[in-house]
């Protein structure tokens, strides 16, 4: 016990020691909660819309007058034939080309019918699916306009409709959905990157060594090296919410201790990965690599841009085993609905597997004697 | 000549035995494509969803029973009371809820309008707005058919077509996203890290003590990247033909090309960042803290550049990925060729010999 | 003699090479035992097998009493060791990284801060007490490191190399520090390049190609082999090397 003491006292001391791990520490929240949030918009406007009308009848030029004004398009141009229109879609300068055909307002009345054309640039599938749904709902809001401008019977048919209301994020503001996995990625990085690149400095230094001589047992070491770290984590992860309640208002709804307690078991977690890179690597370039290959993945698949429930089964499957999916869907839960321990149980129990797996891995490779 | 040549044995050396570095230089890449362009999608299916139904009329059986067909809703609960929707929501256990009230399809009849409600989780905006628009959509289609059944006149029907991705796939936005994040994190971070690595060890004096150019050094620490990056390049390419049936559609030599040229821009901005970077620790930390956010951010492939405050956009044209990116996808997603990207392609070709010669100035002052 | 190390045809074999076989030797206590050896004679590979650091392939020893196959971590509490590289934490200060050893080595509070005086006042480090080890010069920082190495009194301390780049005025002193040592009862067991050195050892042995090819008093070895220095002595041997390394 009283080894863990003089080890810690090290630890700290060499850790605070290092002025740019305490800048980074200090700025990287600041920077990342900043940065982020404001560029993490999927809110999609502005879609810049082609628009080719060979009708130009009245009921046309109304049409293209309500989606401008819908505030959801923007016109980026008229042309005078739809290739045309596809050649500015083709061209990155408009998201969608609408082509209102010859004697459309004619023959809509003739023949109780009649063809609109849409093409959309489907690349990016968010803005296509909204900028549709978009679309469509103008047209039929217009549809029924001119239903009821010509007076025609509209034959009384009842309808369904519908009213819709956000629980939880009521402005349906962004940044409440960004910053809880943001505080995420920033503890990840930090976490789990130092931590293996301070052990293996140890090991490239030599001093690694000198410890494994002494009789200092090797779970007293590994837990040494893990408090400070998890201190580090718990002060960034601290200050990133400081930063988020003050910079955007939000103030998570849920119990503390449950956010705490659950970023404990996380960091608990990727310090077991940091480790076990750490105890497979000899150099510092060695634990980098390592360490930016699991982190970039996290990132990616971990829910933080894209939704994991949007990804297919066996992709789910595999994410299931990265602890940041489970933590950022716990933040999000906490941070914005309120859940409670019991709501959270079995993500943190998933968490504290893996991570039980990961150190006793660790430990178990991290031998004193060669 | 065959001094440049020695040089340029002795880094690929150093870089080919490191098999653990290695794996993240190869591996990676790889894995990105392979994870992301299976697994990374915007599309929104399966969602879970709880149904309060106080009416349980034909009405309301009917519309559950269309919501129940559709592939975007997977019902989850069926609900007694909406009390219990709280907790359904905070286990994250659904995403939405609709409530049908009491009457239903008696208001329907009699007064020839029913209103039934929608609560999504708000927590994540985008879905929350897509399946209330589905929701919505799958109720259109109820009066629609309602209507026809009473001959409702003055049909207008919108045909969309989905150009370039009619299904919606995530591959084709995410692939040439990571291409151009994996390129330039990989080359900046390994390029500075080596540099530095030397400086540490101190091989680097000696290098300089040698009476061989400076610029011969620099080469020979570019040479290896260059080339993993290129071959990088090929695997993701093959890679995306093979695995996420998105071929090259445009011109190969264009897309070599320009992938050069960002890579080369790549490579000098890790030359600089060796310069003031004393550990290899510092270094590893600036590429990443410092190339990772931006590139990430500002190349536009994960959020759309267009939404961001004025002055991010500002900063996004000095982001080399943000250009590269969008030759990608013009070269490889639509097949347009040079005259569709020469801009772009200029763009990046200034960007590329600026940071070189600043780099290059920089490094050989350093060295002095 | 009571005798600290005993070694009983100790070997260590990485796969087919043998780097080094069936070590048979015996140092007493107090004792200044050098280890010499050419590079790659397997000098570090014995001395690390010693330390704990690595296990024997066969054969038995017993360091301090202790078997050296099962009470490793006995072994350890009872012996010091001073690596080539080292080994002090440079972003600490001196009398940090001698809280730090003594603390680990289980010294109380009270026996830290006389030893920390002590150590000090011998080093002549008073005014350095709180510079941080990087910041040392050389010389300093290996008397300093061999100090820390014997903070808390071992029966054996290990020495691998310790005197390499400084100007031999400072290696003087060091070894008046490592006599010292021995004085107190603290055996020394030192590898060592440096011929000279080996004249300051009770006893010396020469390892070649992984095999003791000599082991006496220096005295001993210069009249056995007819040489005036133990460097002739050691290069008669040494040349007849076939490992490199």
């Amino acid at each position: 016990m009283k080894t863990l003491y003089f080890l810690l006292e090290k630890e700290f001391r060499q850790l605070l020691r290092n002025r740019q791990l305490m800048r980074t520490l200090l700025l990287a929240p600041l920077i990342q909660l900043i940065l982020l949030p404001l560029a993490a918009d999927y809110t999609v406007k502005d879609i810049q819309i082609a628009v080719t009308d060979n009708d130009h009848s009245p009921s046309s030029q109304r049409l293209i007058a309500k989606i401008t004004a819908s505030g959801y398009f923007r016109l980026a141009g008229y042309t005078a034939s739809y290739p045309e229109a596809l050649r500015m879609v083709e061209q990155d300068k408009a998201d969608l080309a609408l082509q209102i055909p010859a004697h459309f307002e004619r023959d809509l009345v003739r023949e109780n019918n009649k063809q609109l054309y849409v093409a959309i640039n489907a690349i990016e599938g968010t803005k296509a699916n909204l900028g549709g749904a978009y679309l469509q709902s103008i047209i039929s809001d217009f549809n029924d306009d001119l239903r009821i401008q010509w007076n025609v019977p509209a034959s009384d048919t009842p309808q369904v409709t519908v009213t819709s209301s956000n629980w939880y994020n009521p402005l349906l503001k962004f940044p409440l959905y960004m910053v809880p996995a943001i505080l995420v990625t920033l503890v990840t990085a930090m976490v789990a990157m130092q931590s293996a690149f301070n052990i293996v400095q140890e090991k490239e230094s030599g001093t690694i060594e000198q410890i494994n001589v002494t009789p200092i047992k090797k779970h007293i070491f590994i837990i040494g090296k893990m408090i400070p770290f998890l201190a580090l984590g718990i002060v960034l992860f601290t200050m990133g919410l400081l930063v988020g309640r003050i910079l955007y208002g939000i103030v998570p709804v849920g119990s503390l201790w449950v956010l705490y307690g659950s970023l404990i078991v996380y960091l608990f977690s990727m310090l077991g990965l940091g480790l076990l890179l750490a105890t497979y690597s000899f150099t510092q370039m060695q634990a980098m690599s390592l360490s930016f290959f699991f982190i970039n993945i996290f990132n990616m698949m971990s829910g933080v841009f894209t939704s994991v429930d949007s990804m297919p089964g066996w992709a789910q499957t595999i994410v299931a085993t990265f602890p940041p999916s489970h933590f950022i869907k716990i933040m999000r839960m906490v941070v914005l609905k309120g859940s409670g321990f019991s709501d959270i149980l079995p993500k943190l129990g998933a968490m504290a597997l893996i991570g039980l797996f990961l150190n006793t891995w660790a430990v178990l490779n991290y031998r004193k004697t060669a | 000549m065959k001094q440049l040549f020695t040089f340029i044995r002795k880094e690929f050396l150093h870089v080919f035995r490191d098999r653990k570095t290695l794996l993240m230089l190869f591996g990676l890449p790889i894995a990105q494509i392979v994870l992301f362009g299976f697994a990374l999608s915007n599309e929104i299916k399966d969602s879970r969803i709880a149904l309060v139904d106080y009416s349980k009329d034909a009405v309301t059986t009917r519309l559950i029973g269309k919501i129940e067909a559709s592939h975007y809703f997977d019902i989850q609960h069926t609900l007694a009371s909406a009390d219990q929707l709280n907790a359904a929501f905070k286990r994250g256990d659904i995403k939405m809820a609709v409530i049908f009230p009491a009457n239903f399809g008696d208001d329907l009849t009699h007064t020839g309008k029913a209103t039934l409600q929608i609560i999504a989780d708000g927590s994540d905006p985008n879905q929350a707005t897509t399946i209330t628009n589905y929701l919505q959509s799958i109720v259109n289609d109820y009066n629609a058919e309602l209507a026809r059944d009473a001959q409702q006149p003055l049909q207008i029907r919108p045909e969309v077509q989905m150009l370039y991705n009619p299904e919606l796939r995530g591959a084709p936005n995410f692939v040439p996203g990571v291409m151009a994040l994996v390129l330039m994190l990989v080359c900046t971070m390994m390029t500075s890290v080596a540099i530095v690595k030397e400086k540490e060890l101190g091989t680097m004096e000696i290098l300089l003590v040698s009476p061989f150019k400076p610029i011969y050094i620099i080469i020979s620490k570019l040479a290896p990247n260059l080339l993993i990056s290129i071959v990088n390049l090929f695997i993701i390419l093959i890679l995306s033909d093979i695995f996420l049936d998105l071929p090259v559609k445009g011109s190969i030599a264009l897309l070599v090309f320009c992938s050069i040229l960002f890579i080369l821009t790549s490579l000098s901005i890790g030359l600089l960042l060796s310069i003031n970077a004393k550990t290899q620790q510092a270094a590893m930390m600036g590429s990443l803290m410092g190339m990772m956010l931006p590139t990430m951010l500002l190349t536009g492939f994960l959020f759309p550049i267009e939404n961001m405050p004025f002055i991010l956009q500002a900063l996004s044209n000095l982001v080399p990925s943000r250009w590269y990116f969008i030759i990608v996808k013009r070269v490889m997603l639509k097949g347009l060729g040079f005259s569709a990207v020469w801009k772009e392609t200029l763009i990046l070709a200034a960007m590329c010999f600026l940071l070189f010669a600043i780099s290059l100035r920089k490094f050989k002052i350093r060295l002095q | 003699m009571d005798t600290v190390i005993t070694t009983d045809k100790l070997t260590k074999k990485f796969g087919a090479f043998v780097a080094a076989s069936e070590l048979t030797f015996e140092v007493g206590k107090g004792e200044i035992f050098g280890f010499l050896g050419a590079n790659g004679a397997g000098k570090t590979t014995a001395m690390r097998m010693l330390c704990g650091l690595l296990a024997p392939t066969s054969g038995k020893a017993r360091i301090a009493g202790y078997d050296i196959y099962t009470q490793t971590e006995r072994i350890k509490r009872s012996i010091g060791y001073m690596s080539q590289k080292f080994s002090l934490y440079d972003d600490l200060t001196v009398s940090e990284n001698i809280r730090f050893y003594g603390g680990i080595y289980g010294m109380s509070r009270a026996a830290i801060r006389t030893k920390t005086a002590t150590l000090l006042e011998e080093l002549q480090l008073g005014n350095e007490a709180s510079t941080l080890v990087r910041e040392l010069p050389l010389g300093w920082k290996q008397k300093l490191s061999f100090s820390v190495s014997i903070v808390h009194d071992p029966e054996i301390v290990f020495l691998d190399e310790p005197t390499g780049g400084v100007d031999p005025v400072t290696r003087r002193q060091f070894w008046d520090l490592i006599y010292a040592a021995a004085d107190r009862g603290v055996t020394v067991f030192v590898t060592t390049h440096y011929m000279d050195e080996a004249e300051y050892c009770n006893r010396v042995s020469i390892m070649v190609d992984g095999v003791i090819a000599a082991l006496d008093s220096p005295a001993n070895l210069r009249d056995h082999y007819g040489h005036a220095s133990m460097e002739d002595v050691f290069y008669e041997l040494a040349r007849k090397a076939n490992r490199k390394e």
